[in-house]
């Protein structure tokens, strides 16, 4: 019987060897699928129940993790508020995580492999696991000045706004109404949770955006300093040169002509460049739109950062654009700011940011320095340029920003000039459609001569008369109270 | 002649007792159940567990004294097989000591506790079997009592009063305070049964009988007997719903019956009948089909229920032992009171998702261990019976071993049994430890060395004795 005895050994051996390689197949090889279903509350409560990093700006915390005496052992609360939930984001049980919190949060909490030393010595002294903290390059004076200058826009407001520092990238400020409180999101109140989120998701005004980044809206007249700059490059003017001012541009090929807002000339047949921009003159930047390539045009663009996402910190972005134009036409509008032509705040200050450094735009960042939970530095950010050219010479950018003090100066910024300091700026006023109000914009920057803050505004809805919309009137104080609190 | 060495005086190879490889490998399984303990108690309390000394003090008199009574009542058994189930069963009770802990359980309530109370009558009962069988063969007198006895403990949780049903399977009999399986002693007897039976008629089986399409079929009346003993274990358990051990029982006589006729013939027999019951029972049940089901898209009936369907305890399992990966979360770090039974037939998971994949690799490198030491020892048997009865009871480990964890991780549809040596349930352990002292019964007597015959020179310097026989005797 020992034959039998034999062969039923090796049936038995692959018994057990089916056994192991299915261990191996759900432990090992499949173990991530597992691990990152949605159902699987095993992951989703350990992340939530645990004591995650701290988000810092400056050595405040505006995120970080409480005891709490429940059995998730740590609640998130959120000391920044309603100031900072754009960037912060917020971390629930039920909706996920948004912000900061969702694209930093293998750093925050702890499974990052940057800080895998980290977790080695946590291993080995048998302490809890703590997740690494984020300092923003946020400065909270700046960030003030934005939150309170949105906010004094009034209730029923869809406005946004982004501070860069040229020099670097680093966003300075960055800022969306109306806001949420995502400490009602965290709380391990679940019922009371899942109300608040309803409310958010179903308000009109969508609070949970964070507008800055990723709402995309016809520039308007700001981008009038993109087709100035391609006018600069590409057709060798500067802010001298002679152009177009009359009261209404022809149209080539359609039965409407481009006019002026208010219906009159730009102070002439002929003006200078400047006094186009000073007065933000449609018909004369309509014509330099036609006398430009449509390919220039999009290539100046996106030398400025458009049809790209340069921000990697913080997600989901929307994609700021200038498409393709088949006709003299569309290019006019396109010129303006109008057409197809859409960006975010952040791109229109990166378009300000990257005059104010000198033609070189910078790839704008948020997540300053990484750190351990014993305070050791991990990762620190560092200033790059998004492209290894600069999207304008160094001479064009030194005529805008001639240009654009002027506008300040003499022209439709006026509202943002501070005593004693260079301002250079630019207004904007986009149709959207005949139904809504425009979208009121501005962009500037400070000091002219040795820039430190770039600042775009942008009004997406506001309670205010259809007439008394014009970029400088609500976006210039907002930007006016920002750029002070960058120079102070 | 000179060149010549008869052969009973060739050196015959001669079975060291090993007593002493027992005895550290038996340290070796102490300090893997002791360690466990202090290592629960760490890991989840943040100190060692206050009654160390105690419960390792207990756990070391068990195992010592296992291993004197095999020194003493089978000196020649396999060095291995005890220390193997000391360890796991030690594992087993850090284990469950764990699972305790997580759900809040009191020391009086613990089942860690009630199974180390089952785990020292298991070893009592484990030298008990020892000293009444000196000789496994004596046990092949008891085959017809053996299989009968296995059919009234397969009825008795049909019975009124003492029948008790708990999660859909009538399987359990309550015994005053104790719920018991007699299933487990049915294993154990219907192994005795069929490995008598089948070394009495094993010729008969296999020569007698008629050729059908190329496969020998024995006759009726050789057969008769066992396939009705079949029948009317398969019909109980259906009856009982106990998926588990009515595979477990079928294979355990598949097996026999090829060990013992030597003819593949019956794999393929017993292959299409399995076949074919797996068939009608999916059609016919639908508690079986429920479970082939879950088992083929467990997502399907998570996180919530379809039509009182869930497949929470299978899906929670996986998530743990996916989450525990590689090396595991640690004693204290993971979540095992997510599976419900997690410290029954759920047990791997919970070790899975505290100790990882290197765990189980290990724990099931043990149990193949434990079934090739039983199925070495039914190759160096003497006797037909005894190969056979060591055929069955490592073939139960395996199978069931096989069955229970292939279940949980998904590779064969979930059916109830526990984790030999390791789950809480008393029956099965006091039954296991039964089946090790068989293993080790007939292990040593197949080791042992043979008494020696006298040789002619011993012969010689005998006296020639003449024995008178008177006429009456003669007569006799």
């Amino acid at each position: 019987m020992n034959r039998p005895i034999r062969t039923l050994s090796v049936g038995c051996l692959i018994l057990f060897v089916a056994l192991m390689l299915n261990l191996t197949y759900v432990q090992f090889f499949k173990a991530s699928w597992y691990n990152d279903r949605a159902d699987n509350r095993r992951v989703t409560e350990e992340a939530y129940a645990q004591q995650r990093g701290d988000i810092l700006v400056g050595k405040k915390a505006i995120a970080t993790s409480k005891p709490s005496d429940d059995k998730y052992e740590w609640q998130r609360t959120y000391p920044g508020g309603k100031k900072y939930a754009p960037i912060t984001g917020f971390m629930s049980y039920s909706y996920g995580q948004t912000g900061i919190e969702r694209s930093q949060d293998s750093v925050l909490s702890g499974q990052d492999n940057k800080l895998f030393t980290n977790r080695l010595v946590d291993l080995v002294t048998n302490s809890e696991p703590a997740g690494g903290n984020v300092e923003l390059t946020i400065d909270p004076k700046v960030q003030d000045a934005a939150y309170e200058g949105l906010t004094a826009l009034g209730e029923d407001v869809q406005a946004a706004t982004v501070a860069i520092e040229p020099k670097t990238g680093r966003i300075l400020a960055m800022a969306s109404t109306p806001t949420y409180n995502p400490s009602k999101l965290a709380t391990h109140d679940f019922g009371a949770a899942s109300k608040s989120f309803n409310n958010l998701s179903k308000d009109e005004d969508e609070p949970l955006l964070n507008r800055s980044i990723q709402t995309a809206l016809p520039p308007g007249s700001t981008f009038k300093l993109v087709t100035a700059a391609a006018a600069i490059e590409k057709l060798g003017m500067d802010g001298d040169s002679k152009v177009y001012g009359g009261a209404s541009l022809d149209l080539p090929g359609t039965t409407t002509d481009l006019p002026n807002l208010n219906g009159t000339s730009c102070g002439g047949e002929q003006i200078t460049l400047t006094r186009a921009l000073e007065v933000s003159c449609n018909t004369a930047f309509g014509q330099l739109g036609m006398d430009l390539s449509d390919e220039d045009m999009r290539a100046q663009a996106e030398a400025f950062g458009f049809g790209q996402h340069y921000l990697d910190d913080i997600g989901p972005q929307a994609k700021s654009r200038y498409p393709t134009n088949d006709g003299k036409d569309k290019q006019a509008r396109a010129a303006i700011g109008q057409q197809d032509v859409i960006a975010t705040p952040l791109q229109m200050a990166m378009v300000s940011a990257g005059i104010a450094n000198g033609g070189e735009v910078m790839k704008p960042y948020l997540v300053d320095r990484v750190t351990s939970s014993s305070l050791d530095v991990i990762d620190q950010g560092k200033p790059t340029t998004i492209d290894n050219q600069p999207a304008i010479s160094r001479d064009t950018a030194e005529i805008l920003t001639q240009m654009m003090v002027s506008v300040v100066d003499n022209g439709t910024a006026e509202v943002a000039s501070i005593p004693g300091v260079s301002v250079a700026g630019k207004t904007g006023t986009a149709q959207s459609s005949k139904e809504r109000a425009p979208y009121a914009w501005f962009t500037s920057f400070a000091p002219a001569e040795n820039p430190s803050i770039a600042v775009a505004v942008m009004v997406q809805k506001s309670g205010t008369e259809r007439s008394e919309i014009a970029g400088g009137r609500l976006g210039g104080p907002i930007a006016k109270a920002m750029m002070e609190a960058a120079i102070s | 002649m000179s060149g010549f060495t008869p052969a009973s005086s060739m050196p015959v190879f001669v079975h060291r007792s090993r007593r002493g490889a027992e005895l550290v490998l038996m340290i070796l399984a102490l300090a893997v159940g002791i360690g466990a303990y202090a290592a629960v108690g760490l890991g989840v309390q943040e100190k060692v567990p206050v009654d160390i000394v105690g419960y390792g003090t207990w756990l070391v008199a068990l195992l010592v004294a296992a291993h004197i009574g095999v020194r003493l009542l089978a000196p020649y058994a396999d060095p291995v097989l005890l220390p193997l189930v000391a360890m796991l069963n030690g594992f087993g009770l850090a284990v469950i000591h764990r699972l305790d802990l997580a759900a809040g359980a009191s020391e009086s309530d613990a089942f860690a506790r009630q199974q180390l109370i089952w785990m020292s009558l298991g070893v009592v009962l484990f030298l008990i079997t020892l000293f009444v069988v000196p000789d496994h063969r004596m046990l092949q007198r008891f085959t017809y009592t053996a299989g009968l006895g296995a059919v009234v403990m397969l009825i008795l949780p049909m019975l009124p009063i003492i029948g008790k049903t708990i999660n859909g399977a009538r399987i359990w009999i309550n015994l005053g305070p104790v719920s018991f399986q007699p299933g487990e002693v049915a294993k154990v007897l219907l192994v005795v049964c069929f490995a008598g039976y089948l070394a009495v008629h094993r010729d008969a089986l296999a020569l007698a009988g008629r050729r059908f399409v190329g496969i020998d079929l024995p006759r009726g009346r050789d057969l008769g007997p066992l396939l009705m003993m079949w029948v009317i274990s398969l019909a109980i358990l259906v009856l009982q719903r106990d998926l588990g051990s009515s595979l477990l029982f079928y294979g355990l006589f598949v097996v026999t019956l090829y060990v013992a006729t030597e003819r593949k013939g019956w794999i393929v027999v017993g292959g299409l009948l399995f076949a074919g019951g797996v068939f009608a029972a999916i059609s016919l049940f639908s508690h079986v089909r429920v479970r082939v089901l879950t088992w083929l898209n467990p997502f399907d009936y998570y996180p919530d229920p379809v039509n009182g369907t869930s497949s929470g305890q299978l899906v929670e399992g996986l998530f743990g032992m996916a989450w525990g990966g590689m090396i595991g979360r640690g004693f204290g770090s993971g979540e095992p009171w997510r599976v419900p039974y997690a410290n029954s037939d759920f047990i791997i998971p919970a070790i899975g998702e505290e100790l990882g994949l290197t765990a189980l690799l290990a724990l099931l490198l043990c149990y193949g261990l434990i079934v090739e030491r039983g199925l070495r020892t039914a190759i160096v048997a003497r006797d037909d019976f005894g190969k056979l009865l060591s055929v069955g009871l490592a073939t139960s480990v395996a199978l069931q071993t096989f069955v229970v964890v292939g279940g949980v991780t998904g590779l064969i549809p979930l059916t109830g049994l526990t984790t030999p040596f390791l789950s809480y349930g008393g029956s099965s352990l006091v039954a296991n430890w039964v089946i090790v002292a068989l293993l080790l019964r007939v292990s040593d007597q197949s080791r042992r060395p043979l008494p020696t015959a006298p040789s002619d020179e011993d012969l010689a310097a005998e006296e020639t004795q003449i024995v008178k026989l008177d006429k009456g005797a003669m007569n006799k």
